[in-house]
């Protein structure tokens, strides 16, 4: 496709791979500055904290996604994952085993899924789009295969990482579900930056030809991305199971299109190469403060949760584009 | 080699050979399973049975999955199809409810006519989002999927919209020439496309823009016109089916009509042999591939298994397919068993730039 990258104004002195991220920091801090100043609860630091609060999971899931995008792959089965795994969780934990066995075996599967997936993937040369779509099918039909309605959980450990309190319990708060999250991305930026790993990740996004021709494992690194984007949507179903306190056969439903959303609105590049944690990090939080915004208003329906969202995509892309981010 | 031996293997190695041995393995399992399944009998003049049924529920599939298949030859994807079928059923549905004489003809027409139009303009974004601005056909279609259910639910001010339309309703229950209308209307749709592709040189134009954008513009070819085109053809096939899926429950749900028959379509598509990478298309394939899809979904419903649980069988379906059309896979599977390395292909397969998807 011919695209003339448009060039930056004199303005732009920055790197212009920051831009969308700088961009999408802008959006939050100007919806943020508008709730602040529409409504007077919202200046509560517990507003924010709750933003976390209510999309741990989402986070941890758009982390292992934003590995995968980076290599110019993407990855539907994630939350199904995320479902199927709080669904052993608690059918597990509802047969009798202690909660340490339970936490292992349910972590161990969406990795393994995943490690599957990218073999499919590499080896065979099909289509993510396709292989994962296929993954997505499979974890759904395990949730339902497992049980048709939900299972509660009342086991004592779960209990309590629901409900413990860090901070304040009766003032400003977390649960341990942020610290988790907080946790993986941490260690996900910290990969993505500084280990050879996460440079051969950036290498394959921007043109995998050349990585393999310089000699980079492309099969390992690939089939690696989708393994870590499996056991990001296995802890995530963990925090999602830790959240509701169940197992739902139905939860999660279209969780991988916000997913989607947020790892792109945070400025990451759908065909690869190009995109930063930091950047989901922020496309997680606008999901979650629209969300908040909308509920404050309370007149507003939940649909326009959606458009939001959609219009939100449009606008980012847009900027993506104008600003001559290479596009195959 | 003897002659035999020579035509097993060429049909063997005919591309939709695959997928027919797919759905016959699957009826026989049926019939076996159920003696009764093939039964078709004549009622009141319209025939019953469980074949006409898959025929009837696989017709709106059949319909997104055309437009599917154009859209993907030309290397794009369009997973708003499900969402405009909830939009155009949403508003078809609303003008009908508040007409006052819901069986007039004239009414429904209007209303097929409004939803259509409002389709062809959703159809138009995509193709102005893909072809002129350039984004990413995946990303560009994610927008309205993701917009189009809230606007669907906004349409429908997040009520299910119930009508009682006897004209409407025939879309998805009518009888025509003792068969279900909605097989004719997916006919229809299915002659028209293979009309415009195959008798004219249109077909080839859309697979040459597949095959490579810009050497096709170089050579002559319009392209970004005809990328915006297969969007507005997936858009209005999106829309007619969404008729269907409305007519066939007399109501419409912005949440729930037509979830996942992106994907549905998209695998429908695939089965049918077209490549994701875009280049050559196959419309009798992917109206197999829809039709594989349904009988599974029968058959999963027929075993009393719940429609969720399916999804696993649909899973292992949507895997062996691909495997076996994979050519990595079929060349690995060769060589073990022949225990030489297979011989140079004497047409090498066009090794696409790996195209996220």
């Amino acid at each position: 496709m011919t695209s003339l990258p448009i060039s930056a104004p004199s303005w732009a002195k920055l790197p212009r791979r920051h831009m969308p991220v700088l961009a999408t920091l802008t959006l939050l801090l100007v919806m943020y500055g508008i709730g602040v100043s529409q409504y007077r609860a919202f200046s509560n630091v517990q507003v924010v904290f709750n933003v976390f609060i209510d999309n741990g999971f989402l986070l941890v899931i758009a982390v292992g996604m934003t590995f995968v995008i980076l290599t110019g792959g993407i990855d539907l089965s994630v939350g199904s994952v995320a479902a199927m795994t709080a669904m052993v969780s608690a059918w597990l934990l509802q047969s009798g085993l202690p909660a340490l066995p339970v936490l292992v075996i349910a972590l161990l599967i969406g990795p393994t899924l995943g490690f599957l997936m990218g073999c499919a993937i590499h080896f065979f040369d099909i289509q993510p789009f396709i292989v994962t779509l296929a993954g997505m099918f499979f974890a759904r039909g395990m949730c339902t295969f497992i049980s048709d309605a939900s299972i509660p959980i009342t086991d004592g450990f779960w209990t309590t990482m629901s409900q413990y309190r860090i901070g304040d319990p009766r003032g400003n708060f977390v649960s341990i579900s942020v610290l988790v999250a907080f946790a993986v991305v941490l260690i996900a930026a910290y990969v993505l930056a500084y280990t050879r790993l996460g440079r051969n990740v950036y290498a394959i996004g921007g043109n995998p030809q050349s990585a393999l021709l310089m000699g980079l494992p492309v099969g390992r690194t690939r089939i690696a991305v989708y393994t870590i984007s499996g056991l990001c949507a296995a802890i995530g179903g963990i925090l999602l199971s830790f959240y509701t306190l169940s197992g739902a056969p139905l939860i999660a439903i279209g969780m991988e299109l916000d997913v989607i959303a947020a790892v792109v609105i945070g400025g990451t590049v759908l065909t690869g190469g190009s995109g930063y944690i930091f950047g989901t990090v922020l496309g997680v939080l606008v999901l979650g403060v629209i969300q908040t915004l909308i509920t404050f208003d309370g007149s507003l329906n939940s649909w326009w949760t959606k458009i939001v969202i959609g219009g939100l995509l449009f606008a980012f892309i847009l900027l993506q584009r104008l600003i001559g981010i290479r596009y195959k | 080699m003897s002659d035999a031996g020579n035509r097993f293997r060429t049909l063997l190695g005919h591309r939709l050979f695959w997928p027919v041995a797919v759905l016959v393995v699957m009826l026989a399992a049926n019939t076996v399973y159920r003696p009764g399944f093939l039964a078709v009998e004549l009622n009141n003049g319209h025939l019953y049975g469980t074949p006409i049924d898959i025929l009837r529920l696989s017709a709106p599939l059949i319909l997104v999955a055309l437009g599917m298949t154009l859209v993907i030859s030309t290397g794009g994807i369009d997973l708003s199809v499900g969402s405009v079928c909830a939009i155009s059923g949403a508003i078809a549905c609303l003008y009908i409810s508040r007409a006052p004489d819901q069986d007039n003809l004239v009414t429904v027409l209007t209303a097929l006519a409004m939803a259509l139009g409002v389709a062809l303009v959703l159809g138009a974004w995509n193709g102005v989002l893909v072809s002129v601005i350039g984004i990413q056909p995946i990303i560009a279609t994610l927008i309205l999927m993701v917009a189009g259910r809230g606007l669907a639910q906004l349409i429908a001010e997040g009520q299910i919209i119930t009508i009682n339309s006897g004209p409407y309703r025939a879309i998805g229950l009518g009888h025509l020439l003792t068969l279900p209308l909605a097989i004719f209307i997916a006919l229809a749709a299915a002659l028209l496309v293979a009309a415009f592709t195959r008798r004219t040189a249109l077909g080839m134009i859309v697979e040459s823009v597949g095959g490579n954008r810009e050497a096709s513009r170089l050579a002559g070819i319009r392209s970004g016109r005809v990328v915006f085109l297969v969007y507005v053809v997936s858009a209005a096939c999106a829309a007619i089916a969404g008729f269907m899926m409305t007519a066939n429950v007399s109501s419409a749900d912005g949440n729930n009509t037509g979830l996942w028959v992106e994907l549905d379509a998209i695998l429908a598509v695939v089965i049918g042999g077209t490549s994701l990478a875009g280049g050559r298309f196959y419309l009798g394939g992917t109206i197999l591939g829809a039709l594989i899809i349904q009988t599974l979904t029968t058959t999963v419903y027929a075993m009393n298994i719940s429609p969720q649980t399916a999804l696993l069988f649909k899973a292992v379906v949507v895997i062996a397919v691909c495997l076996i059309q994979a050519p990595a896979f079929r060349a690995k599977f060769r060589r073990r068993r022949a225990g030489t390395p297979p011989p140079p292909q004497s047409s090498p397969q066009r090794q696409k730039e790996q195209v996220p998807a």
